[in-house]
């Protein structure tokens, strides 16, 4: 784990060069072939995936709670909660654990990745809107869109991701898609 | 009020210990009486006094002026001046609430409530300005050979010293007191003490001045001076001890009581306090002796040390220089005796966690040694085992940091039950046992509540009218009594009063009024009293704003359920009723019962447990094919299947042949079918709340030795039938939206 962190922080000061002004650093991922990134400094640590208590009724997103130093915490598939076809867990399958603010105050939530990416400086003025016509599962998640290297990295919204109103969020949306 | 941040920081201690020192008055104007000895009078004014010193150093103007007019009428009860009458007493009061109103007040920065402050502070100077009334009244409930208030003060310092005064105590003392050269820079005030001894007696002073080196040779901050003391009066030893009891050790301090040639004018005890009485009658003029004491060598000696000080005596009204000094050893004394330390809760939590920790990391050593070589096997279990017991001594001493005397719960109740009797007509006597019954903090926080709305039932409802009492045959009042005790693992509180007890009929009639219970049903003793805790219940007649409204006794479950624990009440109609509160020691660890589900662990809390069966399938009967009952002994109880609630894969055989733990929890019982029994051991309990959700049938999750995480089993909240209908059709539910949610991915 500490590896993965000082690999985290290699990343972040290699980051860290590439430009100033009004940028943000982002985490980025990978989860089904398409980069994904959240702001860093929701980002507690990385830690390698590890098997989870599954917690009975559900959803089944919800992987389960681990043990994190003696903090119950859940772990959310992210395949899962976007609808995509699960996968066997390889070994770049990571946990990534967010701090993300509730309606109850901060929350420690892991969140399951196909595999971590890249540390990106990203100027907030680059940032672009995702369209109004997504309607997929994931996408309400979606904060902004932006281009690196010519790719497109999707930025998710940390709160919106975890939030525990985000089933009965889900239910409306199954009855807007029906 | 606009302080500065660190200011507020100080004043934040100022209004916790303002809240005390209310506390202090409260209790001690209860206990205020004709018959009431000086100490409580004395406790209540110190208390009165600090908050109106701390007031004004706060710069809270309001709550200093109105406290300095409870002060005053205080001083005078205490002198001897007024008589302590039940309605001074209940102003007094009135007194004690606004002062907590306006404490919140300020401390939340809203605005006094003026009227109210004018009311009182108008009550209260009429009763400070009908002197006459008062202290004849006073007076002649004194036997006739003392006259004038005065001689009150000297009748109560009298008895107050009568046990120890007929032989140790002769009619005065000589004290000699010289003082070390660091007297003043230590703080003391020897004028202060002078002027606490004057109250005590006739109190002449000499100085001697024989230590005192040429002006060349003063240090302007050392004390040069020793006195000769003689106080004429009937003054016990204590009483001495306490004035001085703030000074320097290294001082040299002699006591020599009069001899008998000393005593000569005052020889018998009762003639003296008559006698000395009008020469200690102006208590003030007594005063001012002390104090040209420092002034008298001041053109001797240091004069910087006179400039400094005489300043501060002679503006400053005597009547409040003195008790401020009295008023500093007894705060002293007070804070000394509660004993105690205020500790934020957050590092007490944090504490707690830690050791939760090394509970888990001993329980994991354990699991090591079941794969050891055989000669270090019995080494490392004896270490083992005193790692064990270790870390349960640091845990029970942890875990005592959190816990309180219910006593912090149960003082509120002789005031409110004071108030209450007196607005309902009714005379009650309370009675409290088990005051220092601890429990956890956050416990006694949340049951404070529920415990105010038991007793203002029972007073309400439950004790009759005296006029009642008397008709059926009972003492004229009332007992309300609260107890709180150990019961095993757990703290019992029970609220037990002699009154009417539960009217089945009349709750049974309104149950079916109200449609909580079908016409036809019958139902059992203890199935009617429980009707009470229903949503929407109550039976007074008419609503009072004491109780009526029918959201009491469900609320009182709910909470006391929420805190794991369980309330049952049993009443006798005619004598009275006993509401008995079961609550778990501390909400931070439970004795758990580690069970298998298919391939999953749970943990069920070992004090929900009554018994464990082996079952076999042909055990078990329908009801309608799906609810599945064991017919256990006499009673059929209702058979959850733990893998299917769950939801668990490979559970299924647990169907065949299983054990079935029963498990009870409000006085209801169901059996849980489990695939196994595993250890027994103490877990922290950790909130799933925290950082997912409240899962419904779960109390939480802990750590096992293992560094897994298992889910804990929320009984009370499976034994209601209702939720564990809830819980399967959620769980039906669950599953639907799921494939849904699969399908349309």
């Amino acid at each position: 784990m500490s590896d993965e962190n000082s690999a985290l922080t290699a990343m972040a000061q290699k980051g860290g060069k590439a430009q100033a002004g009004d940028a943000k650093q982002y985490l980025t991922f990978m989860l089904a072939g398409e980069e994904y990134g959240v702001d860093i400094l929701r980002v507690q640590e990385i830690k390698g995936w590890d098997t989870a208590t599954r917690i009975p009724r559900t959803p089944s997103y919800v992987l389960g709670v681990i043990n994190l130093r003696g903090a119950v915490v859940p772990v959310l598939g992210l395949r899962q909660r976007f609808g995509l076809d699960t996968v066997d867990f390889g070994p770049t399958t990571v946990v990534i654990v967010l701090r993300a603010n509730g309606s109850r105050g901060e929350r420690t939530v892991g969140i399951v990745v196909d595999a971590v990416s890249e540390v990106y400086n990203i100027d907030e003025a680059n940032l672009l809107a995702p369209p109004d016509e997504c309607h997929t599962l994931g996408s309400r998640f979606v904060k902004a869109l932006a281009t690196v290297e010519k790719k497109m990295v999707i930025l998710l919204d940390v709160d919106l991701l975890v939030a525990d109103d985000a089933v009965a969020a889900d239910a409306v949306l199954e009855v807007a898609a029906a | 009020m606009n302080l500065d941040p660190e200011m507020m920081e100080i004043a934040k201690v100022f209004f916790e210990e303002c809240k005390e020192g209310l506390d202090v008055m409260e209790s001690g104007l209860l206990n205020l009486d004709a018959s009431a000895d000086r100490e409580t009078i004395n406790t209540i004014f110190r208390a009165a006094h600090s908050i109106k010193g701390g007031a004004a150093t706060f710069g809270f103007a309001e709550v200093a002026n109105f406290t300095h007019g409870v002060e005053t009428l205080l001083d005078e009860m205490r002198n001897g001046k007024r008589a302590i009458t039940p309605e001074g007493t209940q102003v007094l009061l009135q007194g004690c609430d606004c002062l907590r109103e306006m404490m919140a007040a300020t401390e939340e920065g809203r605005a006094l409530d003026q009227a109210r402050i004018e009311a009182l502070n108008r009550e209260i100077g009429e009763i400070l300005a009908a002197p006459g009334v008062h202290a004849a009244a006073a007076a002649a409930s004194e036997p006739p050979s003392t006259a004038g208030p005065a001689a009150d003060e000297r009748a109560a310092a009298g008895a107050q010293a009568a046990a120890p005064a007929s032989a140790g105590v002769g009619a005065g003392w000589r004290i000699r007191f010289e003082p070390v050269p660091a007297l003043l820079k230590l703080r003391n005030e020897p004028t202060r003490m002078f002027a606490e001894l004057a109250r005590l007696g006739e109190l002449t002073v000499r100085a001697d001045l024989g230590a005192v080196p040429a002006l060349a040779d003063i240090d302007p901050e050392s004390c040069y001076l020793a006195w000769d003391l003689e106080l004429r009066g009937e003054v016990s030893k204590s009483a001495l001890d306490e004035i001085f009891d703030w000074v320097d050790p290294a001082c040299r301090l002699t006591f020599m009581p009069f001899g008998p040639q000393d005593a000569a004018p005052a020889v018998a005890a009762p003639p003296p306090a008559a006698i000395a009485a009008p020469a200690a009658a102006p208590v003030a003029a007594a005063t001012p002796a002390p104090r040209p004491v420092p002034a008298a060598p001041a053109p001797v000696a240091a004069p910087a040390q006179i400039a400094a000080r005489a300043p501060v005596v002679t503006p400053a009204p005597v009547a409040v220089s003195a008790p401020a000094a009295a008023a500093a050893p007894a705060a002293a004394k007070a804070s000394a005796e509660a004993g105690s330390i205020r500790v934020a809760t957050e590092k007490v939590d944090h504490m707690i966690n830690l050791v939760g920790e090394l509970v888990i990391t001993q329980s994991m050593l354990n699991r090591f040694a079941d794969g050891v070589e055989p000669e270090d096997l019995e080494r490392l279990r004896q270490g083992l085992a005193q790692l064990a017991r270790n870390t349960r001594d640091l845990q029970e001493s942890v875990m005592q940091v959190r816990m309180m005397p219910i006593s912090f719960a149960f003082n509120r109740f002789p005031r409110l039950v004071h108030d209450l009797s007196r607005k309902l007509g009714k005379k009650v006597d309370l009675r409290l046992t088990g005051e220092g019954t601890e429990l956890d903090k956050t416990v006694l926080e949340k049951i404070s509540d529920p415990l105010v709305h038991l007793v203002r039932n029972s007073l309400d409802h439950g004790i009759e009218t005296p006029e009642r009492r008397l008709a059926v045959g009972k003492p004229e009042s009332g007992l309300l009594e609260l107890a709180a005790f150990h019961e095993g693992g757990n703290i019992i509180i029970e609220v037990r009063d002699d009154g009417g007890g539960l009217n089945k009929a009349k709750i049974l009639a309104k149950a079916r009024d109200r449609g909580l219970v079908d016409p036809n049903q019958e139902l059992g003793e203890d199935q009617i009293h429980n009707l009470i805790f229903m949503p929407g219940f109550s039976t007074a007649d008419q609503i009072s704003d004491v109780s009526g409204r029918g959201v009491g006794m469900d609320v009182v479950r709910r909470n006391i359920n929420d805190l794991g624990g369980q309330v049952q009440i049993t009443s006798r109609e005619g004598h009275g009723s006993v509401i008995r509160i079961r609550l778990p020691l501390t909400l931070a660890i439970l004795d758990g019962q580690l069970v298998r589900v298919g391939s999953e662990t749970y943990v069920i809390s070992l004090l929900a447990i009554v018994e464990t069966i082996q079952v076999r399938k042909d055990q078990l009967s329908t009801i309608a094919g799906r609810t599945e009952l064991f017919r256990l002994r006499e009673e059929y109880i209702p058979v959850i299947k733990l893998h299917e609630m769950f939801d668990v894969s490979g559970g299924r055989q647990a169907t065949e042949d299983g054990l079935l733990v029963v498990v009870e929890a409000d006085g209801k019982r169901v059996g849980l079918l489990v695939n196994d029994l595993l250890a027994q051991q103490q877990v922290v309990v950790k909130s799933l709340e925290k950082n997912f959700r409240q899962v419904r049938g779960l109390a939480g999750a802990t750590i096992l030795g293992d560094g897994t995480v298992a889910l804990i089993i929320d009984v009370p909240g499976l034994i209601d039938r209702n939720s564990a209908d809830e819980l399967r059709a959620g769980a039906a539910r669950a599953a639907r939206s799921e494939r849904r949610a699969v399908r349309a991915a």
